[in-house]
């Protein structure tokens, strides 16, 4: 039998990235996100991988994605001053489709804020924050042991659709220490780098979507002759004024992702069946969530919860279909009012959804979210 | 059974340490625990928190709102951080550091950094001495599972010393 550990949030990504491949990490520290890059240093030189210290947060992005162009799993960490310095080579892993993880362990903004401070102030900048139409994958654990699981899933999802993906982790879950199991490795599913299909002589396009949309793009080193760019590209990889071109590229840049949408969109439902109300939570205010709708049940009220792991894409499908059974939604998060907006539109005007914010370094408290449901209910049992 | 415990004092002094290792312990033992911190931007000196829950179900909200034991290692994390303690809980306060103890119905006060220093030579096994006097006020865990836990984490050359300060915090508790 496995014994449990006592493990942090923070350092059970680095095992995770480990697990999933990454042999590659390039950061610039910053709390809260320290340990994984302290993790990380420990780690990558007992599986053969590199870890490197950068000059500044962009320089460490743009050796993650140098990295893996040449043909390592690579992952990069930061924090919020730090995910802004990155957009824009999150933009240029988008539009040059280069695998790659960036964990933003969310601490309370704008601009240096409170460093120590939990926060979940980075939703919209983790799908808006580099310019353009992009799709955006961002995953945000509620558990060390999921936060183990959630970097997985974002090292293979950014392999397998050859994508920026953040992995949207909030200081509460990454310096939270509680029991962990972590699997074995033959229990864990891993997405192999994607190579190319065809020879040079066979007419090998570096860019040529696969049937999943997705192109093979060669490493560097395997003897192709590959050109990476930030601008608007063919198949050539070569860049294109076209009209057409630009097009087709941006749609299939969405194209690749939303047609997997269902599969990467993950969410728990908690006592749903009988929920006239229910919460939408995410991250480490989930947790005070579930505690508030267990105790909220425990007096009379029918209340149900939806826990979102993927926030980017957004499960409107989900979300719509709640808003056609339940009165009303409640939706705590630790800022001045992001994820709302988007459980908003889902919704659509066909229940009520009701915004708990708070931005004042502390966690929400269960009798908050009680007495914001009890509010909600109008006090219906 | 679900218990609640702050650790408080100043940074550098080792709470959140001896709170990571009391988790430790817990967990060794087959318990849920989560431990949870807060500290300033400083690396030492500024107020510095940590909680830990320990249980026997999984626990879902990670922060102590009714703590059944604090410890105060300073005046000031005394005064700010024992407020919301249970009415049947304990304060456990070093006894110089915090020169005016709370008005609090069960407090224990033990010479925690002054042991350190007369009997080990160094005021850094302060919280370790601590942890040795909460492992037994509170009865969560076994002091051998904590000195166990305590070997695995602090350097090889200072073991049998981090052993005399649990000793010597067990002990100091009547």
């Amino acid at each position: 039998m496995k014994e449990a550990r006592l493990m942090q949030g923070n350092e059970a990504c680095a095992e995770g990235a480990i697990a999933a491949g990454v042999r590659f990490f390039a950061g610039y520290p910053i709390t809260p996100s320290t340990e994984v890059a302290e993790t990380m240093a420990k780690l990558l030189p007992q599986h053969g991988g590199k870890f490197v210290q950068m000059e500044d947060e962009i320089a460490s992005f743009g050796a993650v994605l140098g990295a893996s162009l040449a043909g390592m799993k690579a992952m990069d960490a930061t924090s919020g001053p730090g995910f802004s310095l990155k957009q824009e080579l999150i933009g240029y892993a988008a539009c040059a489709e280069i695998p790659a993880v960036l964990v933003d362990v969310q601490r309370v903004g704008p601009s240096t804020g409170q460093p120590t401070a939990t926060s979940q102030g980075d939703v919209m900048q983790a799908r808006w924050g580099t310019h353009g139409d992009h799709p955006m994958i961002a995953l945000a654990p509620w558990t060390v042991r999921e936060t183990f699981d959630a970097t997985v899933m974002a090292v293979n999802y950014a392999e397998r659709f050859r994508t920026p993906v953040i992995l949207l982790m909030d200081e509460t879950v990454g310096h939270l220490r509680e029991n962990v199991e972590l699997p074995d490795g033959d229990e864990i599913y891993v997405y192999p780098r994607r190579k190319p299909k065809k020879t040079r002589a066979e007419g090998y396009e570096p860019y040529a979507p696969d049937t999943d949309l997705v192109p093979n793009v060669a490493d560097f080193g395997l003897g192709y002759h590959i050109h990476v760019t930030g601008l608007i590209h063919d198949e050539t990889g070569f860049p294109s004024g076209s009209p057409d071109v630009t097009t087709a590229s941006i749609d299939r840049l969405h194209q690749k992702i939303e047609i997997a949408r269902d599969e990467i969109t993950h969410f728990d439902e908690f006592f749903m069946d009988d929920a006239e109300y229910a919460v939408v939570a995410f991250g480490g205010t989930a947790r005070t969530a579930y505690e508030s709708v267990l105790s909220a049940r425990k007096q009379g009220m029918h209340v149900g919860m939806i826990r979102l792991m993927t926030i980017w894409p957004f499960a409107d499908k989900e979300i719509s279909s709640a808003a056609e059974k339940v009165k009303g939604l409640l939706v705590p998060e630790l800022n001045y009012g992001q994820l709302v907006h988007e459980v908003e539109r889902a919704a659509a005007g066909k229940c009520a959804v009701k915004s708990l914010t708070k931005y004042n370094k502390e966690i929400f408290t269960p009798e908050e979210i009680v007495s914001a449901l009890n509010d909600l209910t109008g006090g219906a049992r | 059974m679900m218990k609640q415990l702050r650790f408080s004092g100043s940074g550098g002094q080792g709470v959140i340490t001896a709170a990571i290792i009391f988790a430790e312990a817990a967990v060794m033992e087959g318990k849920y625990a989560v431990q949870s911190q807060s500290y300033g931007p400083e690396a030492r000196g500024g107020a510095s928190k940590a909680e830990v829950i320990i249980s026997d179900e999984p626990v879902w909200h990670p922060h102590v709102e009714v703590p059944d034991v604090v410890l105060a290692m300073t005046q000031k994390a005394a005064d700010k951080y024992y407020k919301d303690i249970n009415p049947d809980g304990v304060l456990v306060l070093d006894e110089q550091l915090v020169p005016e103890p709370p008005d609090f119905s069960n407090v224990i006060r033990i010479p925690i950094t002054k042991y350190a220093i007369e009997k080990l030579g160094k005021p850094l096994f302060a919280n370790i001495i601590a942890l040795g006097a909460l492992v037994k006020v509170t009865g969560l865990v076994d002091i051998d599972d904590v000195k166990t836990c305590v070997s695995r984490r602090v350097p090889p050359h200072t073991v049998e010393k981090n052993m005399q300060a649990l000793d010597i915090g067990y002990g100091s508790v009547k």
